[in-house]
């Protein structure tokens, strides 16, 4: 069944978008993420125009982290005061993004721009986490015991200045660190579209030591509100957010989600976080060879000083 | 992955002349008239495309001439003129990055051409380019005169061959057709992806290869329906718009957290 894009522009098939958002519903419901990091890129995939998959990319967020904090909130799994700081430096660094997202529209570097960065981004964490969740692998198969980091061990970013208490997370640390993490998380948010989970959950275990159980209610809690405030600037400046589009993703998306919170309850985390690892490194791939092909057509048109 | 497939929609786009009878008295000079029954079109979000008629008549045609097919006609749809930004991809470290560009204003969106014969069957190369008539003829306007005319020459035909081949340019051969001594019939392909806004109808009249008369009328061509509804809010609520999408996201997943909930 076709269906006409308003915003994007182009008719596209409803089922297949359905099965787009399952399909990414079901891994994030598996591997506890957003999914913004793989809906964004499967978007530019099917052609829609990578300015407005980012947008759309962001509302579309919205919807799973939203059900996802209800659940935390109400396991009381959920730091709200922790969320909240992080929350102001999301603000601060998801407008410095829009303004970077404009200007490049207009110098014609938007669609290369937001490649490289899935490249970067996806090839990076992909990579970490397929080497950390290998060797977890392995030293289980040896049957040597993990190695865990002490409770009590402090890095530099515990000496910085500035420390607020956090109850619910148990923790007495310096408020930059945790806006600087916001503020970048913002900045890729509304570059790239993504929720930024899969590298607020690692950083706020292993940089800011905050306990596992709360991590993911907070950092759901902090993208529910960069993601609406990203939406919310794109689609006043850029119009660029297709409703109709993140529509048909949400509905696919909270059904598969459920499905794969089941699934992903069979597996073991490092069995998890290795196959989300390979996937992660196969978009990275996909979109890498994008860039290096040469494309069908040299030139490309836009429209001068509009939009 | 398969492209956007556009979906067919029956479309009937009528646009009767309005009948310019004529004395046939001999020394009066031939002149063109087209006419379209509606000044405006309006084309639904499935719309893939369609042929839009338009009806003309000649006036005062030599009969003469006409018996020996020495009359033809060139009927032009032109679109809204935009500014557009032609952009080419060069190789920098093994990746494809848009490097120079040139900007041409009032570039018109499409261009649509039907004809009695092949173009250059009708008259000279150069009364062309006086008539600025054709896609390979239309002035590209750039925005910066003082770029070297090499690369001007080089993007102004790359914007020609993109329109070209995204259907916005096109030219039909033999579209336009004597229904009799006076009555012509003009068949102009209507891209799927045609702009909308006001395009301008024009028609022109060659006798033996002289250019003889021309005529115009305006065509109003509108987005309707739903979708376009969706664009035009957007548009010019786009801060409301904003609201209503994160609104609309979280009632998504409250609701399926509400439907699918497990704990």
């Amino acid at each position: 069944m076709g269906i006409y894009l308003p915003i994007a522009e182009i008719s596209v098939n409803v089922f297949v978008l359905l099965a787009m958002g399952a399909a990414v519903g079901f891994l994030s419901g598996m591997f506890g993420v957003g999914g913004g990091f793989l809906i964004t890129p499967l978007l530019i995939f099917y052609n829609i125009p990578p300015a407005i998959a980012v947008a759309t990319g962001a509302n579309q967020v919205i919807a799973s982290s939203f059900s996802g904090a209800l659940s935390h909130m109400k396991r009381g799994t959920l730091d709200f005061k922790l969320g909240g700081v992080l929350l102001a430096g999301g603000i601060v660094g998801s407008t410095g993004g829009i303004f970077v997202f404009g200007f490049l529209r207009q110098l014609g570097q938007l669609d290369l721009f937001i490649s490289l960065s899935y490249v970067v981004l996806l090839g990076t964490v992909g990579t970490i986490m397929l080497i950390e969740s290998v060797s977890v692998l392995r030293a289980t198969r040896s049957g040597a015991a993990p190695v865990l980091k002490k409770s009590g061990q402090h890095n530099w970013i515990h000496r910085l200045p500035l420390k607020m208490r956090f109850r619910a997370s148990k923790l007495f640390v310096s408020v930059i660190p945790v806006l600087g993490l916001g503020a970048s998380i913002g900045f890729l948010s509304s570059v790239t579209g993504v929720g930024g989970g899969f590298i607020m959950v690692p950083a706020l275990i292993y940089l800011l030591k905050v306990p596992t159980n709360v991590v993911i209610g907070t950092s759901l809690f902090q993208i529910i509100f960069t993601s609406a405030f990203t939406t919310l600037v794109h689609a006043s400046t850029n119009q660029t957010v297709d409703v109709m589009l993140a529509f048909i993703l949400m509905a696919g998306g909270v059904a598969g989600a459920q499905y794969g919170a089941k699934a992903g309850q069979r597996l073991r985390g490092e069995q998890l976080r290795a196959l989300l690892a390979l996937l992660v490194l196969a978009v990275a791939i996909r979109l890498a060879i994008d860039l290096f092909v040469t494309p069908p057509n040299l030139y490309s048109l836009s429209g001068a000083g509009l939009n | 992955m398969a492209g956007p497939k556009a979906f067919a929609a029956a479309i009937a786009l009528s646009l009767l002349a309005a009948a310019a009878p004529a004395k046939a008295q001999s020394p009066l000079p031939e002149g063109i008239q087209i006419g379209l029954s509606t000044d405006n079109v309006s084309i639904t979000a499935g719309f893939s495309g369609a042929d839009l008629t338009i009806f003309g008549s000649l006036e005062n045609p030599d009969p003469l001439v006409a018996r020996q097919n020495r009359y033809d006609v060139i009927v032009v749809l032109e679109g809204p003129p935009r500014p557009v930004v032609v952009r080419r991809k060069d190789r920098v470290l093994g990746v494809w990055v848009n490097l120079d560009s040139e900007a041409f204003e009032n570039v018109p969106m499409s261009y649509s051409v039907a004809t009695t014969r092949p173009l250059q069957d009708i008259t000279e190369p150069n009364s062309y380019k006086q008539l600025s008539l054709g896609a390979s003829n239309l002035y590209m306007q750039p925005a910066d005169p003082g770029d070297s005319p090499a690369t001007i020459e080089e993007f102004t035909a790359a914007l020609r061959e993109r329109k070209t081949a995204t259907g916005l340019y096109s030219e039909n051969v033999g579209g336009v057709q004597f229904l009799s001594q006076n009555l012509f019939r003009a068949t102009v392909r209507l891209a799927p992806n045609v702009p909308v806004g006001t395009h301008k109808a024009r028609a022109f009249l060659f006798k033996s290869g002289l250019f003889i008369k021309e005529s115009s009328a305006q065509l109003e061509i509108r987005k309707s329906g739903f979708e376009q509804s969706i664009f035009r809010v957007a548009h010019d609520y786009s801060f409301l718009y904003g609201v209503f999408a994160i609104s609309l996201a979280m009632l998504t997943g409250w609701l399926g957290r509400l439907i699918f909930r497990k704990d």
